[in-house]
Order: C-alpha cells, then sequence, then structure tokens
C-alpha cells in the first residue's frame, strides 16, 4: 500500500530517463521541479546539495541499482512533498553510512518534509518502497508516470 | 521492573531517515519485551546529547570517542542485515 506517496508526489515532480552527469544535475532538476510547484522555498535547493556534500543519501542495496534519497531541513520546505528521478545511466552518489564510498544511483526520490511526525507514514512507504524486491527495477522500467503510480500502488 | 533504555537515533536532518529508524526500533523492541525512549537527533547533535543514552543508533557516521555504544546501519532503510541489527540493538539493550 502506497498511496501515501502518491498523495505527495505531483507528476510534473516524475522525470523519467532523465540523462545527468552527476548527482548535482538531478538535485537541480529535481528540487526545480518542486520550487516550481511551489512546494520549497528557493532556499530548498542550495540546502540539499549542502547537505549531499556533506552527508550524502544514497542507500546501497546490495545490487546494480541503488538509490539516493536527498533531503534537507524542514525550514526550507512550503509543502512536504516527494520527487522521483529515474536516469538514464547512474550517477555516483556518496553512501549515507560511508560519505567517502561512492554508490551508482540509478533511482532519486527527493523528500520534502516539514514535519517528521505528520509524515510518519509516508517515510514509511518509501522504506518499505525501497525494501520491495523488484519495485526499483520497475521504477527504473517505468515509460509514464502512470506506471510509476501503479508500482507505488502496488 | 528494569530501568527504560535511551536510544538516542541520529541521521543527519533528524527529519527523514532517524524517523523511519525510530519508529521501527521502538516496535521492534517493545515486541522483545524492551521498553526504550527514542529520542532523535542530527548525527552532528550527538555528543551534546550523549549523557544519559544507553545506545546510539545512526544512519550517518557520528563524531568519535562518544563512550556509548555506536551502531551505525542502514538496515531500517534497506532491509539488508536488519535481524542482524536487530539483534545487536537488542544485546546492547540488555547488556
Amino acid at each position: 500500500m502506497h498511496d501515501s506517496i502518491s498523495r505527495y508526489l505531483d507528476p510534473e515532480a516524475i522525470c523519467l530517463g532523465v540523462e545527468a552527469t552527476s548527482n548535482r544535475d538531478v538535485i537541480d532538476l529535481l528540487a526545480g521541479r518542486l520550487a516550481a510547484l511551489g512546494r520549497v522555498r528557493p532556499s530548498f535547493v542550495g540546502a540539499v546539495l549542502a547537505r549531499e556534500a556533506s552527508m550524502p543519501t544514497g542507500l546501497p542495496l546490495g545490487g546494480a541499482l541503488n538509490v539516493a534519497v536527498p533531503h534537507t531541513d524542514p525550514e526550507h520546505v512550503v509543502k512536504p512533498s516527494l520527487a522521483l528521478a529515474t536516469l538514464a545511466r547512474p550517477v555516483g552518489f556518496g553512501s549515507m553510512d560511508d560519505p567517502d564510498e561512492e554508490i551508482p544511483v540509478g533511482v532519486v526520490m527527493m523528500l520534502a518534509l516539514d514535519n517528521k511526525d505528520a509524515q510518519i507514514d509516508m517515510l514509511r512507504e518509501v522504506a518499505e518502497l525501497i525494501q520491495r524486491p523488484g519495485a526499483l527495477a520497475a521504477l527504473a522500467a517505468a515509460t509514464s508516470p502512470d506506471e510509476i503510480y501503479a508500482v507505488l500502488g502496488a | 521492573m528494569p530501568r527504560t533504555k535511551v536510544v538516542l537515533v541520529a541521521c543527519g536532518t533528524a527529519v527523514a531517515t532517524s524517523t523511519v529508524v525510530a519508529n521501527a526500533i521502538e516496535e521492534e523492541m517493545r515486541e522483545r519485551g524492551i521498553a526504550v525512549d527514542i529520542r532523535q537527533c542530527k548525527a552532528t547533535e550527538v555528543p551534546g546529547l550523549i549523557d544519559d543514552v544507553d545506545l546510539v543508533v545512526s544512519t550517518t557516521p557520528v563524531p568519535p570517542d562518544l563512550d556509548k555504544p555506536v551502531i551505525t546501519t542502514l538496515a531500517f532503510l534497506t532491509g539488508i542485515g536488519k535481524a542482524e541489527v536487530l539483534d545487536k540493538i537488542e544485546a546492547a539493550l540488555r547488556g
């Protein structure tokens, strides 16, 4: 059940088959979408980039397809939201538990959160999604936002 | 009645990943019959909050020399090695 994720994810914040050469490209793109939708403040993108540089958000999943969950402090957020990118080719993100280790990431879920208690269900669903076998591969293979929502709702 | 153990759960922002971890630890330890008081903070805040803490669980590196047990794990986010980490947490809290 991933109703909650879908509720936070505007179709305009879904970018599929993105041609990126660095994690900065992806963060710029997704933060730009959230800013255009009025979900985050102009300061959000810089804060996410700074956070990623010092405390990266790549999550190694033990296979070829890893995920990253860039995010930052609540004060940069207007309305809690998600943004999602699938990448044409993986880009490197630092690993959350070992910032010196870079891992190839193919799916990026940007989190814009303003209240951890209010958004706990969504966060749990993000973790469940990451742990669900085949879910990330299905996201990576999606060619339309509808297919993304189908995976999230599965 | 054993004293409630205090677990400090840290991540980069204290808003996203530590929330998932805090939730999971609270639920799992309750099932194992261990009462825990869970506190969340940023990794950089750990040294200032460490005094009455029994165990630190973090998703990101924390400052060294804390003088308390520290478990750095992504298991609650990735699912990889979760059972082992829960056993480690239980052992640290029962110890």
